[in-house]
């Protein structure tokens, strides 16, 4: 392949990621609207197009149509920037995870992930911890007592959590002996998922999404009942839209993640071993990535609706003395696998 | 130091919250796919039972007069001094009518304290919710938007006879 032909399939790739992403958080949101509608015996949104299909469009437009409101007492420069660097974090990240695998496409062996770097999990880390500084600096730059009580609450939570899911990670680093996703998916064929192999590893790491994406029942940094809208009271308008966006597409990337790491990515369990033909054993492939990733967010929206909201002090509690433990001993008890089982 | 047991100090398994936290998940779970309870309004009104106080209207008999005799006890007793009435002779067998009444229905409070206190069971709550007006003066409803047949308002006389001493 020339250089050419490889910057335009990569091109391709990132524009088919980059729509499917803004229709799949547009569709989240509705889906959200959805399901917590159905938990609390309501219809939800069912009024704009077919079951209320369009509802997201519609969203989307009123929010574009309001007036943007920049505060007298921001810092103008850092109130812009904030949103932007959120929505940059969390577009950024979907470039490492790997979808399915190599495929063959009109003569081009295509692998089915934008970027396949060895480091890909360390990238997402990365990312995601500059995630912060969207949330902080929004906080900070509004000139509310809210917002930046909502900021630092933010910061505190995340970094804090960072620590117990860098540790979870550490377990599937041991088990795959790579930082490379593609290759951590490889490592989990047949039913050796990793959520099977390190149950506790798997919890603290779902657990630690949930406060790194700042959903319930970890969501205090926009805790609506102490802090008004938190890190976003002072936003309107595109840029509250796309705080909104980075907050689903966050998700989205965390359900992946899980998938990635724990529950096999793309693997069917033995599909090999049925001879299907190679385009479809490709298509199940991708369908179940998509199914394990959807199944995921819709975990994230049922735990919202369910669970109430941590005290902050729990919280902190539950991280430092529950979680970070706890992962630790994830650690112990893969190496334990390795060394009894010869993984 | 002797650590006092309280009331709700949590078990070991409760201390757990996996265990709880799939009961909560599980409840959730179960509760999506009940019947909804939504009604969609404006295709699908709500019916309301005869104890329900809607707007308060006058009750027009068969042969198209109102029961009332303007006696002003309702607009005496209106806390939110919504009523007004305006009383005249009749030749009729009751020998007083109003001649002008009026609710404004911006300030009526739905307490319904008129109709308990018409000795002529002539002014009830209707089943009436759907109030909308335009301006000040469409929300002052005169004798021609307040007179209701009789047979309309059977329901809130029959509750009314039943439960009012």
């Amino acid at each position: 392949m020339s250089i050419w032909e490889v910057i335009i399939i990569s091109l391709i790739k990132i524009l088919l990621i980059v729509v499917l992403m803004l229709l799949t958080v547009a569709y989240l949101v509705y889906f959200e609207r959805k399901i917590s509608a159905w938990i609390q015996n309501r219809k939800g949104p069912n009024r704009v197009g077919w079951h209320g299909l369009l509802q997201p469009f519609a969203d989307v437009f009123k929010l574009l149509l309001k007036e943007d409101i920049v505060p007298e007492k921001a810092n103008k420069a850092l109130h812009t920037l904030a949103p932007f660097i959120a929505l940059f974090v969390a577009f950024a990240t979907y470039a490492v995870i790997p979808i399915g695998p190599t495929i063959e496409l009109f003569g081009y062996k295509i692998n089915l992930v934008v970027a396949d770097v060895n480091i890909g999990v360390l990238y997402v880390l990365a990312l995601t911890s500059l995630g912060v500084y969207g949330i902080t600096f929004a906080g900070w730059s509004s000139g509310s007592k809210y917002s930046l009580l909502g900021g630092v609450r933010s910061s505190a939570q995340m970094i804090s959590y960072e620590v117990s899911m860098g540790f979870s990670i550490a377990g599937v680093l041991l088990l795959s002996q790579s930082l490379s996703p593609t290759k951590i998916v490889e490592a989990q064929y047949g039913w050796m998922w990793n959520a099977i192999l390190q149950p506790i590893g798997f919890i603290t790491f779902v657990v630690s999404a949930f406060a790194e994406t700042n959903r319930l029942p970890f969501d205090l940094p926009e805790a609506e009942p102490e802090l008004v809208g938190g890190y976003h009271t002072e936003y309107s308008s595109f840029k509250f839209a796309g705080f909104f966006l980075a907050e689903y597409a966050n998700m989205i990337i965390a359900s992946m993640m899980i998938t990635t790491l724990y529950l096999g990515g793309y693997q069917i369990p033995y599909i090999d071993k049925l001879g299907l033909n190679q385009t479809l054993t490709v298509l199940l492939q991708v369908g179940a990535f998509l199914f394990k990733t959807a199944f995921m967010l819709f975990f994230f929206m049922w735990v919202r609706w369910s669970i109430p909201r941590f005290r902050y002090d729990q919280l902190m509690n539950l991280g430092w003395k529950v979680m970070f433990p706890l992962s630790l001993l994830n650690i112990v008890w893969v190496a334990v696998l390795i060394m009894v089982f010869r993984l | 130091m002797t650590t006092k047991k309280r009331f709700k100090d949590l078990t070991f398994w409760e201390r757990l919250y996996i265990p709880v936290i799939i009961k909560g998940l599980v409840l959730t779970l179960k509760t999506m796919f009940k019947p909804k309870v939504t009604m969609e309004y404006p295709e699908v009104k709500f019916e309301p039972p005869a104890s329900y106080r809607g707007r308060p209207v006058l009750v027009q008999e068969k042969n198209g007069v109102e029961r009332c005799v303007a006696c002003g006890l309702c607009s005496r007793v209106c806390p939110a001094l919504a009523i007004e009435v305006q009383a005249a002779e009749t030749e009729l067998e009751k020998e007083r009518f109003p001649q002008k009444f009026e609710i404004n229905m911006l300030r009526c409070i739905f307490c319904g304290f008129c109709e308990e206190v018409c000795p002529e069971e002539a002014i009830v709550m209707s089943k009436d919710y759907e109030l909308v007006f335009q301006d000040r003066d469409s929300a002052i409803f005169g004798k021609d938007k307040l007179l209701v047949p009789v047979e309309n308002l059977q329901d809130r006389i029959d509750f009314l006879r039943k439960f009012k001493k």
